[in-house]
């Protein structure tokens, strides 16, 4: 496969990945707020609100996003993906404030940009640290 | 309630990552293939810790989800990075992994997001 093709796989893998974590999540989010009942340690609660069609779009929507994510760790190496995906930090925010119409603060706007400053810096260290029995090929592409 | 349900996420978060990255380590490395994933499906069986890891991380997505009931999406997505000090605590002391400075300085920034969050 030439380079670029390759290039625009990971993109819209990644593309495709982080749109259906943020609407998985917002979907979610949104069904369990309408539920007349309240989840709680109650395992029923839990599958009764399974049927509820906002609940079950948003889990279904974040098992694919899994399946994508595992897709896309095979073209592209973790230390590029994980920092990509803390943009999700930002995207949940901007999610909550347009649809769910989240009141979010200069404070939350600061925190939320630390955070993902924070992960995208953990994320884009040194992928193996531990001793040789346990490396794979990886160390190969530095 | 909001912030035990943020304390039972991360932790069980931290644990799931934790047992996961300790039994695949021992298994060695895998391929993610076609025949990859039954192999690692029939691991996931096999394994004690990697079903461990999945319990915990279906105990993470049901506080996952009695948290964005209570409380607003852009608070609860954020602070499931706080699962990132833990992780990187942990990894050190139990993994023994090595903590570089880059690293260390990652998890201060994201708990300081957290602290930002949290007033």
């Amino acid at each position: 496969m030439p380079l670029s093709a390759r290039a625009i796989r990971t993109y819209f893998l990644l593309l495709t990945f982080l749109a259906l974590r943020a609407f998985g999540n917002l979907c979610l989010a949104w069904g369990t707020k309408h539920l007349p009942e309240t989840l709680a340690a109650d395992p029923l609660v839990y599958l009764r609100s399974m049927l509820d069609p906002a609940i079950a779009l948003g889990i279904v929507m974040l098992i694919l996003a899994l399946l994508v994510r595992l897709a896309l760790l095979s073209v592209a190496d973790l230390s590029f993906v994980l920092p990509m995906t803390a943009v999700g930090y930002v995207l949940a925010a901007l999610l909550g404030r347009f649809f769910l119409h989240e009141v979010v603060s200069p404070q939350r706007w600061l925190a939320v940009a630390l955070i993902f400053a924070g992960t995208a810096l953990v994320s884009s260290t040194p992928q193996n640290t531990t001793p040789p029995s346990a490396r794979g090929m990886i160390e190969g592409a530095k | 309630m909001t912030w035990v349900l943020v304390t039972v996420m991360v932790v069980a978060t931290a644990l799931s990552d934790l047992l996961q990255s300790y039994e695949m380590k021992r298994a060695g490395v895998q391929s993610v293939g076609a025949r990859g994933v039954g192999r690692l499906l029939r691991m996931i069986v096999e394994r004690r810790y990697l079903l461990l890891s999945i319990v915990c991380l279906a105990f993470s997505f049901f506080a996952f989800m009695a948290l964005v009931q209570a409380a607003p999406l852009s608070f609860a997505v954020p602070a499931s990075a706080a699962s990132f000090i833990l992780e990187t605590l942990l990894a050190k002391v139990l993994l023994k992994e090595q903590i570089g400075a880059r690293r260390a300085a990652g998890a201060l920034l994201v708990l300081c997001g957290l602290l930002a969050l949290a007033r």
